[in-house]
């Protein structure tokens, strides 16, 4: 059988990641992929704490008032503070780095990949799928007839996948430490966590998913109960034991061949 | 709001504690579902019931992914924080049969931790993802992440 349907690919290194703008729609117009790039591009040198001259960096070390900042930025620092009261101070951006400078990671590359979705959308693209690093968001189909087949890393074993899930109009992001160490901290502790090799979150916002994901791997075992009472997320968590913990909104994501 | 309130209240969502499993399929097999051999990637004990006792291989409808051209094709090399990745697809009858790194970071400890120990498991990936015929991957890394772009580059040769 012989794949007709037009796929359009471009991925891009930005945002400390490899983003992949996978375009099916054959009538829509290129440019737009360049300008969700464009768009990514611009964030990035916005909002990166790993860059001096960012705003981000710049208010960090308070060369900046936020009233000097661009508009997006309070934006995203109100999403912060508002994560930040959600999970009673799990997440915090202002204190998740060892030297205590803001970083609003936790919530940027989510909230910027829902925007040049946003964008592509307007640009009339319905059948597309934004990869950042693992974090996705697939709207529409593939080709007519089946859904994103959307594969969960293994978190032990780079070679195979945890899971597989057939997903339309849906975001998922994945957290884990996998080969980079423990890079993420839980904000009321200070410390890396240890109880969760890898949490997934599936949803209709990837800002919210990825944020959650990232919250909830900080959080442990607790985790997949409080994404649970999240209306609308669905938590998939694999724990140090080898073990997998998710809801059943989770499972019936999952590919038919991996169901019960 | 009564119905924000209330959808809140009935979230009392089941939660299944199921043993991990792997979904390896053999590379040059061409599968069409991903979990045509189930493996049990944890030794852990006491599992609850085991959600994959029958995952009897089910006949995907979508056909087997892209096809590629022949030959091998050198992928973009790609600068991490850690170093240059760069990799070379050989695809022989349309598939992906062999991913060759040609640059990967080796200058700095963590550079070669990441060499020694990534490297094979990337390699194994990228065969791995081919063969579940999936469309994307939740869960990548920095470092795979410029193998992926490196790979993704050399693919988009072979598109031709």
């Amino acid at each position: 059988m012989v794949d007709t349907v037009t796929r359009r690919i471009r991925v891009e290194h930005t945002m400390g990641t490899a983003i992949s703008i996978d375009l099916r729609d054959p009538d829509v117009d290129p440019a737009s992929i360049e300008a969700a790039f464009d768009w990514l591009r611009q964030v990035d040198a916005r909002f990166s704490p790993y860059k001096p001259a960012s705003e981000i960096s710049r208010l960090g070390r308070g060369e900046l008032i936020l009233d000097e900042c661009h508009a997006e930025v309070a934006a995203v620092l109100s999403l912060c503070e508002d994560l930040r009261r959600a999970t009673h101070g799990v997440f915090n951006a202002w204190a998740c780095r060892p030297d205590g400078r803001l970083d609003p990671s936790g919530v940027v590359k989510g909230w910027a990949v829902e925007r040049a979705a946003r964008q592509l959308e307007q640009a009339g693209a319905r059948n597309f799928c934004i990869n950042a690093g693992g974090d996705i968001i697939a709207r529409g189909r593939p080709q007519p007839g089946r859904d994103w087949r959307i594969g969960i890393r293994h978190p032990r074993d780079a070679s195979a996948l945890a899971a597989v899930l057939d997903v339309t109009n849906l975001a998922i992001a994945t957290s884990g430490n996998y080969e980079r160490g423990g890079h993420i901290v839980n904000a009321r502790t200070g410390m890396p966590s240890e109880e969760l090799l890898s949490m997934t979150v599936a949803g209709p916002s990837l800002t919210m998913a990825d944020a959650y994901a990232t919250v909830g791997f900080a959080m442990g075992n607790a985790a997949v109960a409080w994404v649970a009472g999240r209306p609308g997320y669905s938590p998939y968590a694999v724990t140090r034991e080898g073990r997998v913990q998710y809801t059943d909104t989770f499972a019936a994501l999952l590919a038919s061949a991996d169901r019960d | 709001m009564v119905p924000t309130r209330a959808a809140v209240a009935i979230v009392a969502t089941a939660i299944a504690v199921v043993l991990l499993f792997s979904f390896k399929t053999p590379a040059q097999a061409r599968p069409r579902t991903p979990a045509a051999d189930v493996s049990q990637a944890s030794p852990t004990p006491n599992a609850s019931p085991s959600p994959s006792d029958s995952s009897a291989p089910t006949p995907t409808p979508s056909p087997a992914g892209p096809t590629y051209k022949d030959g091998q094709y050198t992928g973009q090399d790609i600068l991490t924080e850690f170093g240059d990745v760069q990799v070379k697809v050989t695809i022989s009858a349309g598939r992906i049969t062999d991913v060759q790194s040609l640059l990967l970071p080796f200058d700095r400890r963590r550079s070669a931790e990441i060499s020694q120990y990534a490297a094979p498991r990337l390699h194994d990936e990228v065969l791995q993802v081919q063969s579940a015929q999936i469309d994307s991957l939740s869960g990548a890394t920095y470092t795979s992440d410029a193998y992926a772009q490196s790979v993704q580059s050399a693919l988009d040769q072979a598109h031709g």
